[in-house]
């Protein structure tokens, strides 16, 4: 196994796509997919950091029992805009923006996605939305709550409702040119013998992930201009006193929101299908199965939206229904999860910080899609709809999933990105750090909703206060876990160790360049007759040794 | 790795391949794909409309015929002519830049501009005589609130509102709002068609199409027959419902 790195790697040409130009306009300006990511990565990390400020005032206020901190109004505001920042703008464009970007064209053996003018302009469509968010914010705020409720938000709500929205309107269109980029890259741009079977799983995954971009965001486009109409120019459909039904509205929104989060975890879990894979040195067990699961989800996640309106006046059978379906989308995700595990056993594993974060999503994305099932039974929704329970379930998925696996990826990927290796020890040790800190945030707010405390509350009773001392004390930890990355990421980039073009030893075509790529990915257009996830057994050499001559004739 | 075979046709590429493409058959696959691809996202888009439209159709099955039978059946039924001829000479000049006739193309560019502007000049007509009968939903127009002029029975008189039994003002709005929405976005769908038909218009003035490199014309093609299938459905569903409850 380890006879592999035996052979040396043919020197790193100098020029590279972070090198081959200079100035702010040639960033600017970049159809390089890779510089784009960049852009995304610097963008989206930002807003992270903007969220997570929201999330500290949240778990500071909620420290105590009163309502001392932060007014009711005010502390409407911060947890709407919590919800929204984290959302739009650093969970869905997080993965596929990002990582995608950047991986997309190299694991495809592709230059560039197919249309690079429009990945730079769903880049600045993404800064506008923010630019306008971001006045909203400043302006005075909304308060809402993220899903945008009518009639409060069209009638009575006296916040930015209007300009929030429009903002979110306008990312959402960065999210569609994103997708249909990745769709249309994917069927037409793959490189000679990369067959669909051939595809790594994080292609995979980013399919179904486009798929639901281009599908669900439109309808929470319009959903959200009509919204604005209905408030300025007092002409609607939702809400009552115009002839209305605000459960339109909710429909409406869930068929996206709810979508969405699979936005979220999908890109996840190709980048986690990826990572047990390597990590473990082990072709994927059943990789059809993972693969077309994902595209389950993406469909079965179309058709589960209405188990966010159990406790309204929807009918009791269409009720069942959507608690059957949502039970149904259970079963793709656990075959994932079954199949990694099963891809793990008596694998070889290397416990590098990309596989940490790895092993950690598997666990938080298991307890946090259990817990979902829960919420999808409908008896037990009705206790449970509105509390802390559903609070905690839901940022197992969004950040002991979507965010553990963009960690991951980041760590895994960041050799070829930045061309510098980051510090393994820190990067282990951030890991557990994160893991630890998530866990003691969100496990007790289980226990706290079960019990009955009711989210989107400023004060509540004192006895739920020892629930909330544990999880604004693990919010420190994991807020603190968060910087650790920050600060090792920036430093690596001067100051790491250099990066080989496969510091992983893994057979990936995104490992067949140098790091950092050149900005056309590859010296020349590269033929595939490989598996994904070839990997030699240790008794069967001639893989690597194949390799090996293909590096050497390059 | 072994050098691939299209990599060598760069020699002779045509001077609108693009640079992260291989040949100009996958540069077109990639176009045509992408647009098919947005035509989804915009069926979409116009999906939430629909929704909206045939719930509250179903629901107030009255109001929305009484509001329906106010609308311009003549104009309507025109104007969904002019835009079928339209898509008959759009589909003219993607076959001849196909084929390589760039006098038929550029003909054929310019009638479907022209017929898309017509489609849009009939269309202010009617949103004029809306304007007039007060049926402009909401505050949409400042200082023109919607409060259309109800007839009574024996009074027909074409520019008050007649509602059948049942029928609530409050009701008829709301298919104004609907009807404002669907039309109003169509119709901005339409001017960026036209706009976009104008620069096909000057490039092929300018000999930048031959039958090697098309896909922007058939591109833009697509999108323009996608406009003219959402008025097709939008017609008969905005103006020839609920006919039978007058006749």
């Amino acid at each position: 196994m380890r006879a592999i790195e035996a052979f040396e790697p043919p020197p790193p040409s100098k020029v590279n796509y972070i090198n081959a130009q200079y100035g702010l306009k040639s960033w600017l300006l970049t159809k390089d997919h890779k510089r784009i990511a960049l852009l995304y990565l610097g963008s989206i990390t930002f807003f992270f950091f903007i969220g997570g400020l929201y999330a500290l005032m949240i778990r500071l206020e909620l420290l105590t029992p009163q309502g001392d901190l932060l007014q009711s109004t005010t502390y409407n505001k911060v947890f709407t805009q919590h919800g929204i920042i984290m959302i739009f703008f650093f969970l869905i464009p997080s993965i596929p923006a990002t990582l995608g970007n950047f991986l997309v064209p190299m694991m495809i053996g592709a230059k560039d996605l197919a249309f690079p003018r429009v990945n730079l302009l769903s880049w600045y469509i993404y800064m506008l939305g923010g630019v306008i968010t971001i006045y909203a914010l400043l302006a005075g705020g909304v308060d809402t709550g993220w899903t945008f409720y009518t009639p409060f938000s069209t009638t009575f709500s006296n916040s930015y409702v209007v300009a929030t929205g429009l903002g979110i309107f306008v990312n959402g269109f960065s999210s569609i040119l994103t997708g249909l980029n990745f769709i249309v890259t994917i069927h037409t741009m793959r490189a000679p013998g990369m067959t669909w079977f051939r595809l790594p799983l994080f292609i995979w995954s980013h399919y179904a992930t486009s798929l639901i971009m281009i599908l669900g965001t439109p309808v929470v486009a319009i959903t959200i201009l009509l919204l604005a109409f209905e408030r300025v120019a007092r002409v609607g459909i939702f809400d009552p006193a115009l002839g209305g039904d605000p459960i339109l509205f909710q429909h409406l929104f869930w068929f996206y929101s709810h979508p969405a989060v699979y936005i979220m975890v999908l890109p996840s879990m190709g980048v986690v299908s990826e990572l047990i894979a390597n990590f473990s040195r082990k072709n994927i067990f059943g990789y059809k199965f993972v693969a077309f699961s994902s595209l389950a989800i993406a469909v079965f996640g179309f058709l589960v939206w209405g188990h966010h309106l159990f406790v309204t006046s929807q009918s009791v059978y269409a009720g069942m229904i959507f608690s059957f379906l949502s039970f149904a989308v259970a079963i793709p995700s656990a075959i994932k999860v079954f199949n990694w595990t099963a891809t793990l056993f008596k694998s070889s594993i290397s416990y590098d910080t990309p596989m940490l974060y790895a092993l950690g999503f598997i666990g938080l994305f298991t307890i946090g899609g259990m817990t979902g099932l829960f919420l999808a039974s409908l008896a037990t929704d009705v206790h449970l709809s509105d509390t802390y329970f559903v609070v905690a379930h839901f940022h197992y998925i969004m950040v002991g999933g979507a965010l553990m696996g963009y960690l991951g990826g980041l760590h895994y990927w960041w050799p070829k990105i930045s061309g510098r290796m980051y510090p393994e020890g820190w990067g282990r040790f951030a890991a557990l750090v994160i893991f630890v800190g998530f866990n003691l945030t969100f496990l007790p707010q289980f226990v706290a909703g079960y019990l009955g405390m009711p989210r989107r509350y400023h004060a509540y009773p004192p006895e739920f206060q020892v629930f909330n001392v544990l999880s604004t004390a693990g919010a420190s930890i994991l807020g603190f876990g968060m910087l650790i990355p920050a600060i090792y990421l920036v430093w690596s980039m001067r100051y790491g160790k250099h990066a080989e073009a496969n510091p992983w030893h893994l057979p990936g075509l995104e490992w067949r360049t140098q790091s950092p790529p050149p900005t056309e990915n590859f010296e020349h257009t590269p033929i595939v007759d490989w598996e994904a996830y070839e990997f030699a057994p240790p008794e069967e050499m001639e893989v690597v040794g194949r390799f090996r001559r293909e590096l050497e004739t390059a | 790795m072994i050098e691939s075979p299209a990599a060598t046709e760069h020699i002779q590429a045509h001077p609108a391949l693009q640079h992260h493409f291989e040949n100009m058959e996958q540069q077109r696959e990639a176009g045509t794909l992408g647009m098919w691809v947005f035509l989804v996202t915009e069926i979409m888009f116009f999906g939430g409309m629909f929704l909206a439209y045939t719930l509250y159709r179903s629901k107030f099955p009255a109001d929305f015929a009484s509001a329906s039978n106010h609308l311009d059946i003549t104009l309507g039924a025109v104007n969904t002519g002019v835009l079928i001829l339209s898509s008959f000479t759009m589909a003219t000049a993607v076959w001849s830049t196909q084929v390589g006739k760039r006098q038929t193309q550029i003909l054929c560019l310019v009638l479907t501009l022209l017929l898309g502007l017509t489609f849009l000049g009939i269309k202010a007509v009617e949103y004029y005589d809306k304007y007039e009968d007060a049926l402009v939903p909401g505050q949409l127009i400042p200082g023109r609130p919607f409060g259309p002029e109800v007839a009574q029975e024996g009074d027909h008189d074409r520019h008050k509102l007649h509602l059948l039994p049942g029928a609530t003002v409050e009701h008829v709005q709301m298919f104004y709002w609907i009807y404002f929405a669907m039309t109003g976005m169509h119709a901005l769908h339409m001017v960026i068609g036209a706009g976009l038909i104008t620069f096909l218009i000057i490039f092929s003035v300018k000999g930048r199409y031959d039958p090697e490199y098309h896909s922007p014309v058939e591109v833009i093609g697509l999108y323009w027959h996608f406009v003219d299938i959402i008025w097709i459905f939008l017609f008969p569903l905005l103006y020839l419902l609920g006919r039978h409850f007058e006749h």
